[in-house]
């Protein structure tokens, strides 16, 4: 009897693993977030003091709680509109067979790792004063340039929304997925409206995982840099922003330091209140495979909402990439592949020459490693949340803390406490996975813990109940239902390699740049070889990550992803 | 079944540890030995100097260079160095000029590198003040211009330099009219007929923003350069964050084809438009305004940073920096002018990349005292 011996005397090594898988997530914080951060903060109020420091210079300037304030009311307004469009393409994702789904779901990631100064570029060819919509209404209504969108709030959020898309498609689609119709079906028996089932059915089951893409939108958007910077022109700041232009521009460490603690404060105060959200909003659910909660594509209502959510992907997030694609393929007006061709021309014979294959050797292997430790961190650390505790309250925060740390800040911390051995790590590439990990695990945590929450324990139970061993339990219980949740953190962390720049190039050698790092190089020279180079990188760089998306959506974790 | 699960765990570690560590080995970082550089270069300028494949391991020595993000040099020029010292060059960008002016400064005492190369003269004062580099006057120094020395000490070494001025789109309706577009006096860029027709660099975020923000305090002097601003804010003018976006989204004279038809940019870049065109280009289609004061000189530096374990190594680079080989190799691989008078020119830059007849000057010294205010002022004046 094999199988009642194993319930009986408990394998005694498994609390063990179980300890050091939670220990991963903690550690690696430790290491690579929390001591470089607590050693550059130190290092910025050394010579000053507390009390002369950069907090009372901030907090006693009007200008800083502007740049507060626009932080604030930017993303919260980002994030209410990013879900406002998301929603309903979440729904039609989820629920229905669509043709071409995956391509699709991989198009609308892409955003994601476009550099913000090509993505300008896109957006001015289209929304431009001469750009391709302002042509048009120029045509139709004969009036000159109507639409001017350069340095505005608009441009910020439209392309807030353009990135972050993805995010609720993958987030809340993934899990509205799982859920189980036939608890509307019942409320819809019983005389509900449509719009009541929603709202008090749907909405709240769905919420967990709503609340979780709100988060992590709100985060990237309130410590938006390249967009503001770049797009709303100089008349925006936000926080991180401002800790840029304080440490770089003036080398005002105190001041930048004091920033990035009231960054922090403000993420960790959100993340307090999202905790308590979360944790009213969970609840056991019974959550099916998609294959039986998948509805076909019949009748006209179903055919005009699908229609209605791809013609929103196709105007708001393809458009741009196509225009990207275009100009890359043309010169003057006529087709070409000349900048394709000059890429992996060494026509000058430069020492910093990077044949494009090469460059995207380089970010398929950091993106594959991020992914990798992404997984393996943010899994165990997903654990951990759902157990119950005092403990949960502290690491609830720490896991979402550094999507809300200054780029900057931390980047000047490695450099000052990564320079000696055993970890003198300054000018390793194991730092480009590692650094990118720590913006990646965060998505993979917040992705699997609502469905990890949302298993029913009745479920685990029963399988004990019938003699399964914890093991067991685990592979046949919890890996189905949360393996598409783990694939949805796996896209995210890829994605987030992928596009990475900043972190890059920080400790950037340059052995192994990445595609990101080669388009920032073509930008900065004038002329129109340099020029196209960059949209012909950037549209391989498309090419490269839709292909990374469709490859991770094949590998499935074996069979068991479609669960 | 468990075992699966577990085998599984133990690929994504074995996977993640794999990845990760193998580009390790193949670079030794900032601890290279230390013992082994200064006495072994001597014997490698007796090496052959044929272009066999000399692989990175056969160099028991490695000299790392940190640079800003524009540096560049022809392969065959690093080659020859690594050559005839017998040692592996290494380069670290770091970001532009400011971010990695900054990541030298923090390390001080244990640097990320041997050498430093991209110090302007904007930037000067602060790395002079953070006493990072160690004075060292290189071979051929004395062929270089007095003008261009600005640290007695000589613990920064002038490299190249470059101007910071006006370009305007020839092609467009604006300049149609106007007889000499290159003595266009900034003045005449307030009035109603250039309204939006000029984009600039915010100064708190660009090196070329600060630098012309400098040249117009020289043009129209202390009392005056903030009511041309302000005359030019109520004009339109555009502010971005950085030269690229300036240039490739918001000029029109580029491959951007944005809306505005001036844009600061460099004296270098009418020729480079020609430079990087693979032909198609004969003659440049954007030009330089430049009236006298209205560019602003930019000098990079190099130096040898503070705490140097290859200090030999380390001279005999900055000595290199000055030589001919190098200086020939400045301006077609950087778009700026060498600092040696007699280094190589070509053809292109000669014709279209002309010296702007007489740059603004303001002095090092002045513009550690202000920078800061001066961009106070202009933010308030332009920007709120």
């Amino acid at each position: 009897m094999p199988r009642s011996s194993a319930r009986h005397h408990p394998l005694p090594w498994l609390p063990v693993l179980r300890g050091a898988l939670f220990a991963l997530p903690l550690l690696f914080l430790a290491i690579f977030y929390l001591y470089p951060l607590a050693t550059i903060i130190a290092f910025s109020f050394r010579d000053v003091g507390w009390a002369a420091s950069g907090l009372t210079a901030i907090l006693t300037d009007s200008y800083f709680w502007g740049v507060i304030w626009f932080s604030i009311w930017q993303a919260a307004l980002s994030t209410l509109l990013t879900l406002l469009v998301g929603l309903p393409a979440a729904y039609v994702f989820a629920r229905y067979a669509l043709p071409g789904a995956t391509l699709l779901r991989a198009l609308a990631t892409v955003p994601f790792v476009l550099p913000t100064v090509v993505v300008a570029a896109a957006f001015a060819a289209l929304l431009g004063p001469q750009g391709l919509i302002n042509t048009l209404l120029q045509a139709l209504l004969g009036r000159q340039a109507l639409l001017n969108l350069q340095n505005t709030l608009t441009l910020i959020l439209i392309a807030h929304v353009f990135y972050n898309f993805s995010v609720v498609l993958r987030l809340v689609g993934g899990f509205w997925a799982n859920l189980d119709p036939r608890v509307e079906e019942a409320a819809r028996v019983l005389g509900a409206s449509r719009w009541r089932v929603w709202w008090e059915v749907t909405l709240p089951l769905l919420l967990p995982a709503v609340l979780a893409a709100a988060l992590l939108i709100f985060l990237f958007t309130f410590t938006a840099f390249g967009t503001v910077l770049i797009l709303g022109g100089p008349r925006f700041a936000t926080i991180e922003v401002e800790i840029y232009r304080q440490a770089v521009n003036f080398f005002n460490l105190p001041v930048a330091a004091a920033l990035s603690i009231l960054q922090i404060v403000i993420t960790l105060a959100l993340t307090v209140v999202y905790t308590r959200l979360q944790e009213r909003a969970s609840r056991p659910l019974e959550l099916r495979p998609q294959a039986v909660t998948r509805l076909p594509l019949i009748g006209w209502r179903r055919r005009l909402l699908a229609g209605a959510v791809i013609a929103l992907i196709a105007v708001l997030l393809l458009l741009p990439l196509l225009a990207l694609a275009y100009r890359s393929l043309t010169l003057g007006g006529r087709w070409t592949l000349a900048y394709y061709q000059l890429l992996s021309l060494n026509q000058r014979n430069e020492f910093f020459f990077v044949p494009p294959l090469t460059a995207v050797r380089h970010s398929l292997l950091f993106a594959g490693a991020t992914t990798l430790l992404a997984l393996l961190i943010g899994v165990p650390a997903a654990y951990l949340l759902t157990r119950r505790g005092a403990l949960r309250a502290i690491f609830d925060p720490l896991f979402i803390l550094p999507l809300g740390t200054s780029a900057v800040t931390l980047g000047f911390g490695y450099i000052i406490t990564f320079d000696t051995p055993p970890l003198n790590l300054r000018t390793s590439p194991l730092l480009i996975p590692l650094a990118h990990t720590l913006i990646a695990f965060p998505f993979v945590v917040r992705a699997v813990l609502p469905a990890l929450r949302a298993i029913n324990p009745r479920l685990r139970e029963a399988a004990a109940v019938q003699g399964a061993g914890p093991l067991r339990v685990l592979w046949e219980v919890d890996v189905p239902i949360v393996a598409r949740a783990v694939l949805v953190g796996a896209v995210f962390a890829f994605t987030v390699s992928m596009g990475e720049f900043g972190a890059t190039l920080l400790i950037n050698l340059p052995q192994y740049p990445t595609m990101p790092v080669l388009i920032y190089r073509f930008l900065g020279l004038p002329g129109v070889t340099n020029y196209g180079q960059a949209l012909a990188m950037s549209t391989l760089l498309m090419l490269v990550t839709t292909l990374g998306f469709v490859a991770i959506e094949r590998f499935r974790l074996g069979d068991i992803g479609e669960f | 079944m468990p075992r699966r699960s577990i085998m599984l765990l133990l690929a994504l570690v074995l996977a993640a540890c794999g990845t990760g560590a193998t580009p390790t080995e193949t670079t030794p970082p900032a601890e290279t030995p230390a013992a082994a550089s200064p006495s072994a270069a001597p014997a490698a300028t007796a090496a052959p100097l044929e272009v066999t494949s000399v692989t990175t391991e056969q160099y028991p020595a490695t000299l790392t260079i940190m640079a800003h993000d524009s540096f560049n040099l022809s392969a065959e020029v690093v080659a020859e160095f690594e050559r005839a010292n017998n040692v592996k060059v290494q380069f670290l960008k770091a970001g532009d000029a400011g971010e990695a002016l900054n990541r030298a400064l923090l390390t001080r005492g244990n640097p990320l590198a041997d050498v430093f190369f991209g110090v302007d003269n904007t930037f000067l004062s602060r790395a002079l003040q953070g006493d990072i580099f160690e004075p060292y006057a290189p071979q051929g120094l004395d062929q270089i211009p007095a003008e261009f020395q600005l640290d007695p000490q000589h613990r920064l070494i002038p490299i190249d330099y470059g101007f910071v001025n006006l370009n305007y789109d020839k092609r467009s309706e604006l300049f149609r009219d106007i007889a000499n577009p290159e003595q266009l006096p900034l003045e005449e860029l307030t009035k109603p007929k250039f309204r939006n027709a000029v984009v600039t660099e915010n100064p708190a975020t660009s090196s070329p923003g600060l630098a012309f923000l400098l040249a117009t305090i020289d043009y129209f002097g202390e009392e005056r350069w903030l009511d041309w601003w302000a005359q030019m804010r109520d004009n339109e003018l555009v502010v971005v964050d950085g030269w690229t976006t300036a240039y490739y989204t918001n000029f029109s004279g580029s491959s951007g084809q944005g809306p505005q038809p001036i844009v600061v940019s460099y004296s270098t870049s009418p020729a480079a438009e020609v430079y990087f065109s693979e032909g198609q280009l004969t003659e440049p289609v954007t030009g330089n305004i430049f009236p006298p004061k209205a560019a602003f000189r930019q000098i990079e530096f190099a130096g040898i940073l503070k705490g140097t374990p290859n200090r030999e190594l380390a001279q005999r680079w900055m000595d290199y920096m000055l030589s001919r080989r190098v200086q020939d190799d400045v301006m077609p691989q950087m778009v700026v002018y060498p600092v040696l008078p007699s280094a190589q020119i070509p053809e292109v830059f000669q014709r279209f990349a002309p010296l702007p007849p007489q740059p603004a000057q303001i002095d090092p010294e002045t513009i550690a005292r202000n920078r800061d205010r001066w961009i106070q002022e202009w933010t308030r004046t332009v920007l709120r």
